[in-house]
């Protein structure tokens, strides 16, 4: 069953455009919304959220539409990108505050229970304003799940926090997922999403770019042409012995070093210090050259 | 209490700025007492300390910092986004705010009132202005916590309407006082406690016809703006 449906919308502020006509709907499970920074991800969330109004399209949750009807927010939990928590209340509190706000029957029982299944009970009796980032997203995830939403949408939720942390939110997002929740969160990190979700919808400057499973995706990520710029002590040697490996497609060489072209990035990325220490060539600098998001999603627009 | 009221004291009682509350009413009590002991007479320094300082600063900028904190700074720092993804019906989040912040602003400028009016007249002074100072706490109340939502700079034109409108142009335009929270406190103080050191410009009818209208009207348009609230992202 489709939970959140989109349905032709866009969103512009003036004469700028934030998001351009898209179509989605999201089922049961983990979706990652994946695109660089400033694509109109945000933008999507809040529309999805109620926080905002389309400038075309309509945006419903089970079939209710989000701008301005708060009854919606009965059946969806928002973990906003702002890191924003009343750090004067302990985690307790806080999530026991959500409860309360959503009436529902037994707000103690919810409370704790949010805050089992996030795995902040220890520390839920401490100030907020002593959390570390990570504990505070969970917890702000315990006040937006106490009342067990069915759709549960969370904006950059790995954002400053350190791999353990990180692990302990993915392993969470899985685990309601699996349970039949509707998840979506938003990234702009590859693997974060290729650790998550199944499914991802990529966003480039507002448009929809690509949609579906994650690995069909992936494939034509890794597939790509990568570009590195290597310096080393002598690059005119290590320059020949480079274009005799099979992974590299292509040298070029100028005062500022090399230029290699690879269409193997885990190949390329293994033989070349294999080659180096045979050359007996020092490396000072390697750096991929296109690796920035932007070329990445543009690729990825293109193919 | 609801939840939302004890929220927004929490939170008004929590941040650094509900510091910002105790100045102006110490220094107006402090005032007081020392003409008071100085055996000044009250004639002298009851208008301005009464009228000037406690009615034409106090309240209002006490009214600014309290309306605005209720819900400009969750606004301000994104909290609000944790009330308003709840299935409530928005007035229920501005009424219990209005509440609170109009009886935050009426306890810490009622009671500095209350001890200067005493010791310039009378306890009966004393009274009247505090319980004209709560109608001016919940009128002002509702000013700012609409301005809130209609401005991201709601103390800068709260300070204006103050200091400028109130201030400035009602000593020197006779109309602008119709518009003037501060003419209807003085006015109603006036009313229950007649005295020569107040000298009220509007009438007993309109200040209470002009409170009632402004205090529906703001909440009326918070409740609106708060309806259609919309959250901007970081890229937009």
């Amino acid at each position: 069953m489709s939970v959140v449906e989109l349905d032709g919308v866009s969103r512009w502020y003036g004469n700028v455009v934030a998001v351009n006509d898209i179509t989605m709907s999201l089922g049961a499970g983990v979706t990652g919304l994946l695109g660089p920074n400033g694509a109109g991800k945000t933008t999507l969330l809040h529309m999805m959220a109620g926080f905002l109004a389309p400038s075309r399209g309509t945006v419903t949750i089970g079939g209710t539409t989000t701008w301005g009807n708060p009854s919606i927010y009965r059946h969806l939990g928002l973990v906003s990108e702002r890191e924003a928590v009343h750090t004067f209340l302990t985690g307790y509190e806080f999530v026991l505050a959500s409860a309360k706000l959503h009436r529902l029957p037994d707000t103690a029982v919810a409370a704790r229970r949010a805050l089992e299944l996030v795995e902040m009970t220890e520390a839920q009796d401490r100030q907020i304003g002593t959390y570390s980032k990570g504990m505070r997203q969970r917890t702000r995830v315990a006040a937006a799940l106490v009342h067990d939403p069915q759709v549960l949408l969370l904006d950059e939720p790995f954002n400053g926090m350190d791999p353990r942390q990180r692990l302990h939110m993915m392993e969470l997002l899985h685990r309601l997922g699996e349970a039949g929740r509707t998840v979506l969160f938003s990234s702009h990190i590859l693997e974060e999403v290729e650790q998550v979700s199944g499914i991802v919808q990529v966003v480039v400057a507002g448009r929809l770019a690509a949609s579906g499973d994650f690995r069909t995706i992936r494939r034509l990520m890794t597939n790509r042409p990568h570009v590195f710029a290597v310096q080393s002590s002598d690059d005119r040697r290590l320059a020949v012995a480079l274009i005799g490996e099979p992974s590299v497609t292509g040298v070029e060489i100028d005062k500022n070093g090399l230029t290699v072209r690879t269409g193997d990035y885990g190949s390329f990325t293994r033989a070349l210090p294999r080659i180096a220490l045979a050359q007996g060539v020092r490396i000072h600098r390697l750096l991929p050259s296109d690796e920035s998001l932007e070329s990445v999603f543009s690729y990825l627009v293109e193919a | 209490m609801t939840t939302v009221s004890w929220l927004t004291a929490r939170g008004l009682f929590g941040r650094r700025r509900f510091l910002l509350l105790f100045p102006l009413p110490l220094l107006l009590v402090a005032l007081a007492v020392v003409a008071n002991s100085a055996g000044v007479d009250p004639g002298q320094w009851g208008g301005p300390v009464l009228a000037n300082l406690g009615l034409a600063v106090v309240l209002p900028v006490v009214a600014l910092v309290v309306g605005t904190g209720a819900l400009g700074s969750e606004i301000d720092d994104g909290t609000v986004v944790h009330l308003l993804t709840k299935p409530l019906p928005r007035w229920q989040i501005i009424l219990p705010k209005l509440a609170v912040a109009s009886g935050v602003t009426a306890l810490t400028a009622a009671l500095p009132l209350f001890v200067a009016g005493v010791l310039a007249d009378s306890v009966g002074l004393g009274l009247a202005l505090a319980a004209a100072a709560l109608l001016g706490a919940v009128v002002y109340s509702a000013l700012f916590l609409a301005l809130s939502l209609v401005t991201r700079r709601p103390v800068l034109l709260g300070l204006v309407y103050v200091l400028i409108w109130e201030g400035l142009l009602n000593s020197m335009v006779a109309g602008t006082r119709v518009l003037s929270v501060q003419q209807y406190v003085v006015t109603i103080t006036d009313r229950l406690a007649p005295t020569s050191l107040l000298k009220p410009t509007v009438g007993v009818s309109t200040a209470l016809v002009m409170s009632l209208l402004i205090v529906v009207g703001f909440t009326t348009l918070a409740v609106r703006r708060l309806r259609s609230f919309s959250l901007a992202g970081e890229t937009s």
